[in-house]
């Protein structure tokens, strides 16, 4: 018998795939939304890993997510001809081991990212983090092999709305069981008072470059399935304003608060498309409504309790 | 607690995904005929890129309006659906499936940058939704199938004019390019230049690169001085051209500076200032300043629109990629996305605000370039040269 | 040679505007452990007024130019406090992330309203004060208005730090940034303070504004994303929260950036800028001019 939270692991994605399979007769508009949420789960979630559960302060999500997403759609375009024969020409296998390699290129630099973070607290994290973010861009932005500022087209349609959610699913399962297991309460006691962690005998440092990796691993592998739904990357959609809407997510839902990151990032997600028939006003009614939300409720949209840990 | 909360969200990530099947598109008036032909646009109305964006929006909205005016099409009044992708990657797309599924338009307009078209382009496509793109000038936009037309000329074309101008009225030799990075239409437009003026004979002494929205060009401007061309081209736009031009004057630098259709604006005289523009040229498919009688009705319908606002080169273009459809739902008696699309290809010599336009087999403009030239403070017209 | 002093200058001035908007940064951080993001918006904000109040004092004389100045500095202070009352009040004592999302909601909302009421072309920023170029007979060039970036950069820095460690409103801020509560305790109105700082720390953006407009004619809604970027990088550089390290941080970030493209990596501007952040950073893990603080257990 399994564990009864592999179990129900298995029975979302199950439930996804059943949904999944049906996917043909759904709106493509609609379909679009829906899987922009499943990625924004992703990535606010694995965010919430660095910045909420183990309090450091990354304003850099948005590279993680570009590199995983280069990496991936470099090897099934450029790279599919040669890949494709090894692995059976069987495309959905491509497609995993390109999301694999993304996510596993954009964990190296979250590698490179969180050795900082040793040294480095706070706002000074934030914008080294920051500054990590926008030299990926930069760099993206100079390779004319992947398009250079133009970005990259014709990426296959691999994914759909079973790899959005099942990938949003299996980093939920891993952020919630990492954090929620004996070992994963290290986590949440370096975001608590890394001094008095550390004196607990807690090996922080280990701490921190885990949650780097693994948050900057399911970005990678998010940024690989936003590039094989939405078929075209360019730099300029994994820069700063992307990352801080990551960003917002994570503190509109609680930071540390699965649950509501998860809420969070559907709601901004939604939210975004259906202030579109505001027209011209929209993004002053988004700015407006987060300003608001902020002040409201403070602690987070979906925190019904008083935050027990100061945070940052 | 854990185990049960964490069965909750699995419910939840599961519900939600069936929530998501059980929702229907919810329009049911596919089913009824429209009294209305729904025109699309997806547009950078907001963000970084955004004074372009209105601006071609400014000029697609006067078109319809217009054309409204007249009686509309088929019968039939235009409805103009607009969505704002702030300027960033990743909207696009999803704006092109909701105008398209949602909104059941029959062509979709847009953009001014080419990275966004590409974004929309396999959508249309795939939807055999006829789409126009008034100023995305990289030749792969169109690339991307048969239902994808442009009104603007394209970068090879603009490249290679500019390299014969500079080698044949400028008479320069050396030759500094300076582009901005982070446009594909710069670096495009930099790279089909460099490519025609080094097969004509020409040398680039120096490239430097800047990012759109930078206002110090002093450093790249200083080691291009030190290299000593005989002119200097900036494949940007107007933004960032009037800076650079001012500041090029204020180092002392008194060669010719030349560049595209991006400099086309009012705004650049006021930028830069009639003084530094002195003795610069750029290549164009409008000017206010014409004098066909099509593009000064244009500019004066525009000026009466909006506030008496001079229009620049991206609202004409906007103006004429609705008036290119219009031609063609006319001739082909009817919105279906095939016919729409074959009497689009079969456009030509068709008369706008920039200019005959005709659609090659490429689905690319081929129309007449002008070069314009700054002198006694005035835009004035040097020369058209024939594609 | 002359080449070469002639991007020293040129760094040199760009890095006086880095350091100009810094300062506004450094010190509402310095007092409120608090990143501003607005404060690059009201920057832009500060520009506009600049613009507007240029049609009523419309010659290029100095009295013009400091009335414009002045005037553009009076109305970003009262926008300052507006903002700090509306949107950051509610959220004192609250984390500080939370009252990072609530700027960059604000920071957002000034740009799209910006986008909104005064169109999202450029505009031409009028000469406010009287312009010359000092040309040497090398070839050299240097503009009046980058010498009065330089001049107001230094003017501003002192009086800065003349205010916060001379005043009694200085004492009060310091008071604050050590202590909220016990400064409460000892007769310091919080709330007048706070209002103060960030009264102070717009109209320096307005300031930084109108110099940067200046010396860059051309406004437009969005121009304060980018300077106010690299104004953050330069605080954090220069230890953040310290006016100096401000001053020094912008003047080796515009000295960095003009030295990259002199070597011909002008396409890779932005990265080494962020490269040498980060490098500084790990050096000095509070910046350059940044006290190390003891950690407290």
């Amino acid at each position: 018998m399994l564990p009864r939270s592999q179990l129900a692991l298995l029975g979302a994605l199950a439930g996804i795939a059943v949904v999944s399979f049906f996917s043909g007769s759904y709106d493509p508009y609609f379909l679009d939304v829906a899987v922009s949420c499943g990625i924004n789960i992703t990535l606010a979630v694995s965010l919430n890993l660095i910045n909420g559960y183990t309090g450091q302060f990354s304003l850099g999500h948005a590279g993680f997510m570009g590199v995983g997403a280069y990496v991936a759609a470099m090897l099934t375009t450029a790279a599919s001809a040669t890949l494709l024969p090894l692995l059976g020409g069987q495309h959905w296998l491509l497609f995993a081991v390109a999301l694999l390699a993304g996510g596993l290129g954009a964990a190296l630099a979250g590698l490179i990212v969180g050795v900082p973070s040793l040294r480095l607290k706070g706002d000074y994290l934030a914008i080294v983090t920051l500054g990590f973010g926008e030299i990926i861009r930069v760099v993206l932005q100079n390779i004319d092999a992947v398009g250079g500022p133009r970005g990259l087209i014709g990426i296959p349609a691999y994914a759909n709305l079973f790899w959005a959610f099942g990938l949003a699913a299996v980093a939920v399962y891993v952020v919630w069981t990492m954090v929620n297991s004996t070992y994963g309460r290290g986590f949440i006691a370096v975001a608590d008072d890394e001094i008095a962690a550390e004196a607990m005998g807690i090996n922080t440092t280990r701490y921190k470059i885990t949650a780097f990796l693994v948050g900057a691993f399911f970005a990678g592998l998010a940024g690989g399935v936003y590039a094989h739904f939405k078929q075209y990357i360019a730099p300029q959609g994994f820069g700063f304003d992307r990352s801080i809407e990551i960003v917002v997510m994570v503190i509109l839902g609680g930071m540390g608060n699965t649950t509501g990151v998860i809420a969070a990032a559907i709601l901004l997600t939604v939210l975004g498309e259906w202030l579109r028939q505001f027209g011209d006003f929209r993004m002053i009614l988004y700015s407006l409504l987060i300003i608001v939300l902020m002040i409201l409720r403070p602690q987070g949209l979906f925190t019904w309790s008083l935050p027990q840990r100061k945070a940052g | 607690m854990i185990q049960p909360r964490i069965r909750i969200l699995a419910a939840a990530l599961a519900g939600l995904a069936l929530l998501a099947g059980c929702s229907k598109s919810g329009s049911d008036d596919s089913a009824k005929p429209a009294d209305t032909i729904k025109v699309g646009e997806f547009a950078s109305l907001t963000g970084k890129e955004a004074t372009f964006g209105q601006s071609s929006h400014k000029g697609t909205e006067l078109a319809i309006e217009e054309l409204n005016a007249a009686g509309g099409l088929l019968g039939k009044k235009i409805e103009f659906v607009y969505e704002d992708n702030r300027s960033t990657p990743g909207e696009s797309a999803t704006i092109a499936k909701k105008l398209i599924t949602r909104d059941r338009i029959v062509a979709l307009l847009g953009e001014v940058a080419s990275g966004r078209s590409l974004e929309a382009a396999p959508i249309a496509q795939a939807s055999q939704i006829p789409m126009i793109s008034p100023s995305s000038t990289n030749p792969k936009v169109t690339e991307t199938g048969d239902y994808i037309f442009r009104v603007c000329f394209i970068d090879p074309f603009q490249g290679r004019l500019l390299a014969q101008f500079a080698k044949k009225t400028l008479k320069a030799g050396k030759v500094a390019v300076f582009s901005d990075v982070s446009a594909p239409y710069s670096v495009g437009l930099a790279q089909f230049f460099r490519e025609s003026f080094l097969a004509d004979g020409g040398q680039i002494v120096s490239e430097q690169k800047y990012t759109g929205g930078d206002k110090d060009f002093k450093a790249q401007l200083t080691a291009i001085k030190s290299t000593n061309p005989d002119a200097i081209m900036v494949p940007g736009y107007y933004t960032d051209v009037g800076l650079i031009v001012a500041q090029a004057r204020q180092l002392g630098i008194k060669v010719s500076l030349f560049g595209g259709d991006g400099w086309e604006a009012p705004e650049l005289m006021q930028i830069a200032g009639a003084a530094a523009l002195e003795g610069t040229y750029y290549s164009t498919h409008f000017s206010p300043e014409s004098t066909e009688p099509l593009a000064q009705k244009f500019v004066a319908d525009y000026k009466a629109k909006y506030n008496g606002e001079v229009p620049d080169a991206m609202a004409a273009l906007g103006y004429d990629s609705v008036m290119v459809l219009a031609d063609a739902i006319k001739r082909a008696g009817s919105t279906a996305g095939p016919k729409v699309r074959d009497a689009l290809a079969a456009t030509k010599d068709f008369p706008g605000a920039t200019g005959a336009t005709t659609l090659d087999a490429k689905r690319d403009a081929t129309k007449p370039a002008v070069i314009i030239t700054v002198k006694d403070g005035k835009f004035q017209y040097v020369e058209t040269i024939a594609p | 040679m002359t080449e070469l002093l002639q991007q020293l200058i040129n760094g040199l001035a760009l890095g006086a505007i880095y350091a100009l908007i810094a300062l506004g940064y450094t010190m509402v951080y310095g007092v409120l452990r608090f990143i501003n993001f607005a404060h690059s918006d009201i920057f832009m904000v500060g520009a506009f007024a600049g613009y507007y109040l240029s049609r009523v004092a419309p010659q290029a004389s100095v009295t013009a130019g400091v009335f414009v100045l002045l005037g553009s500095m009076a109305i970003c202070a009262l926008l300052g406090v507006i903002i700090e009352k509306l949107a950051y009040r509610p959220l004192r004592g609250r984390s500080t992330l939370t009252a990072l999302i609530t700027a960059i909601g604000v920071s957002l909302l000034l740009q799209n309203l910006g986008q909104r009421v005064f169109g999202a072309n450029p505009k031409s920023f009028p000469v406010l004060f009287p312009q010359h170029y000092f040309q040497f007979d090398s070839g050299l060039v240097i503009a009046s208005t980058q010498i009065l970036v330089f001049v107001v950069t230094i003017v501003l820095l002192f009086s800065l730090r003349h205010i916060v460690l001379k005043t009694r409103i200085g004492t009060a801020m310091r008071a604050l940034s050590f202590n909220p509560t016990a400064a409460s305790l000892v007769g310091v109105n919080n709330d007048r303070v706070i209002s103060f700082t960030f009264a102070l720390g717009s109209a320096l953006a307005a300031a930084g504004g109108i110099l940067y407009a200046s010396n860059y004619p051309s406004i437009d809604p969005l121009m304060g994303t980018l300077p106010g970027l690299k104004a953050f990088v330069a605080a954090v550089l220069g230890g953040i929260g310290n006016i100096a390290g401000a001053a020094v941080g912008g003047l080796v970030l515009g000295l960095v950036e003009t030295t990259v493209v002199a070597l011909g990596g002008s396409t890779y501007r932005d990265a080494v800028a962020f490269a040498v952040l980060i490098l500084i950073l790990l050096l000095r893990p509070n910046g350059l001019l940044g006290k190390r603080q003891a950690e407290k257990v």
